[in-house]
């Protein structure tokens, strides 16, 4: 069989028109399947940045929390009420709003504040300058040193700022793993310096962050705050509701889903025809291949070799140019929101042997059909 | 006596049916020897082609028997059938089929390598059935860069590979200038006829005649005659 298929592969390759036409179609295909999906896997994970910044199992919310940031304030006693509960090793509050800095040269920016539970310092950064203690000094901040660090004049340990009419001084750098979606740089402090410093409506914790004593917990202090008419979500749970949010209720995601069927069917058409005409071209050498003497299953494995090498080859190729454009693309804009994940990847890898599929399904119909008889005849 | 090569008895085929029905080979019987090189002649439509196809071992006849070295072919199923046009049959076809894509060793190694052979052997081997006939040094080339009846030589080389018993011949000579279907044909009798290989050689070409060591004449579907030549 080994020396079929390189007679297979030999055919394909050699016809570098076909080959190339071939070539390009299932590279652009899988190219804008991957993009498509990896911006949309990017713009998922930036949208739950905090919840994977903080680190925190389960996360208790107002209902109607759609997002992390769109949080809504709930009253102090659930956090008593949270820690009476059974399973709870420990809760603490967590503060979650936007505000503006006035910045040295005068300019405002928004800003994203996150106040840690003063005792415990539950879901802090890891610092790269300065020391988590400081935290606790007068006017105190963290900044995160993510892509849009620099919106803040790109501060060091010592700088200043203005928080409403508020002074706040840089006292740490920190690194996350995630950035944020929403291009506003981020500041951790203390719970206590974040509702004294920024105007809050009556009721301040936007989040009650849980440590179950055990997983078997979880679902218990679930019921419990539902009981309450508040609601526990792991950190898993808040990450998939937020993702649904965007998908469904943002069109983002029908919009991304028809690009990557577009893509797909663009895919599938420019390669179906390519490969179609190919095997329309190379019908005769079939038939006479078939009147020599190679059986028919020989021929459906030179097809099948053909059509999933140019698949195979085409995804690699699609992957490989995405990957270098978001990489190219961060370049420029270290906060382009692009992720490449696994099951983008699968996804495509389906789609490309679907369209291999149908490719192969239709050159191996019309080959089988021709008579070497047709041959003789001319 | 030379043994019998290929034995047709009572060979019909017809294609459609109704008003649309054609007999294309009425009751045909025919015996051919090793060592024998015959021709099968006849005006086109005359069912020549469709008769090589059958005793080939590539077209059904609707009745009718063909055995080649005592085998009875068409009693054989799809995959020995394929074994058999494999290992037995060496085709020249009119057009030769070569694949433009493939150099000319490569064309010549296909019946090996459908053998399962080593590809490397496989174009060894074929190197020294171009070296047969003349073209060991186009190995290289692929077969658009080769003249026509340098062409017919490599589709030779492609049947000699498999070494087969029965070689088929459509229309040798319809390509190529009549001196080079002259040379070739005088070739192929010189070189690639021998005691225990038997060439069947469909052809309208006269010019060729002498060549043959019989030749069978076909009208309508029917053998009108046969003529023994002196060569």
């Amino acid at each position: 069989m080994k020396g079929i298929l390189k007679l297979a592969y030999k055919l394909l390759v050699n016809d570098k028109a076909k080959f190339t036409a071939l070539l390009v179609g299932i590279t652009f295909a899988v190219f804008l399947m991957v993009q498509m999906t990896s911006m949309f896997a990017g713009v998922l994970n930036r949208a739950s940045a905090t919840v994977i910044n903080t680190g925190a199992t389960i996360w208790v919310m107002d209902p109607s929390v759609q997002t992390v940031a769109n949080t809504i304030g709930m009253p102090d006693y659930i956090l008593d009420a949270v820690r009476s509960m059974q399973g709870v090793k420990y809760a603490v509050p967590l503060y979650s709003g936007g505000a503006l800095v006035k910045l040295p040269d005068g300019a405002y920016q928004s800003v994203t504040v996150l106040g840690l539970d003063d005792t415990s310092l539950l879901g802090r950064p890891e610092l790269t300058e300065g020391k988590i203690e400081s935290i606790y000094a007068e006017n105190a901040f963290i900044v995160v040193h993510d892509a849009e660090f620099p919106k803040l004049e790109s501060p060091h340990v010592g700088s200043e700022f203005e928080l409403n009419d508020h002074r706040g001084v840089i006292v740490g750098i920190a690194k996350v793993p995630t950035f944020g979606l929403f291009g506003v740089p981020t500041l951790y402090t203390t719970y206590s310096r974040a509702i004294q410093y920024i105007p809050n409506p009556r009721y301040t914790t936007s989040y009650v962050l849980v440590e179950p004593k055990s997983s078997g917990d979880i679902l218990k202090i679930k019921r419990q705050v539902e009981a309450l008419g508040y609601r526990a979500l792991t950190s898993d749970d808040f990450m998939q509701k937020i993702s649904n949010f965007y998908k469904y209720q943002t069109g983002l995601g029908t919009n991304i889903l028809l690009m990557t069927v577009i893509s797909f069917i663009v895919g599938l058409s420019i390669s179906g025809q390519t490969f179609y005409t190919f095997i329309l071209e190379n019908l005769e050498k079939f038939g006479a291949l078939k009147a020599i003497g190679a059986k028919s299953r020989q021929l459906v494995a030179m097809i099948l070799f053909q059509a999933t090498f140019t698949a195979l080859t085409g995804y690699g190729l699609g992957v490989g140019l995405c990957v270098f454009l978001i990489w190219l693309a961060r370049l420029r804009l270290p906060d382009y929101a692009a992720l490449v994940t696994f099951f983008n990847l699968a996804l495509a890898f389906f789609m490309v042997l679907v369209i291999a599929g149908v490719s192969s399904y239709v050159g191996v119909r019309k080959v089988l059909q021709i008579e070497p008889f047709d041959i003789f005849r001319g | 006596m030379p043994k019998v090569a290929i034995k047709a008895e009572c060979l019909v085929k017809w294609f459609g049916e109704g008003d649309a029905k054609t007999n294309a080979v009425r009751e045909v019987s025919l015996e051919a020897y090793f060592g024998e090189m015959v021709y099968i002649v006849g005006p086109s439509g005359s069912g020549k082609t469709t008769l090589l196809s059958i005793l080939s071992g590539i077209l059904r006849p609707n009745s009718g028997s063909v055995q080649v070295d005592d085998v009875d072919i068409w009693g054989l199923g799809s995959d020995q059938l394929a074994d058999f046009r494999l290992n037995k049959i060496g085709f020249v076809f009119q057009d030769y089929h070569l694949f433009p894509r493939l150099n000319t060793a490569e064309n010549v190694a296909i019946p090996l390598i459908l053998r399962r052979k080593d590809w490397d052997e496989a174009i060894r081997e074929a190197v020294k059935y171009l070296d047969i006939v003349g073209l060991k040094g186009r190995a290289a080339l692929p077969p658009v860069k080769l003249s026509g009846g340098e062409q017919q030589r490599v589709a030779i080389a492609r049947a000699l590979a498999g070494q087969p018993d029965i070689l088929i011949m459509d229309e040798p000579t319809a390509s190529l200038d009549g001196d080079t279907g002259q040379s070739i044909i005088k070739f192929v009798r010189s070189n690639v006829l021998n005691d225990s290989r038997c060439i069947l050689v469909v052809t309208h070409d006269s010019r060729i005649s002498e060549f043959a060591s019989r030749i069978l004449k076909m009208e309508d579907g029917r053998l009108t005659g046969a003529e023994r030549m002196a060569a």
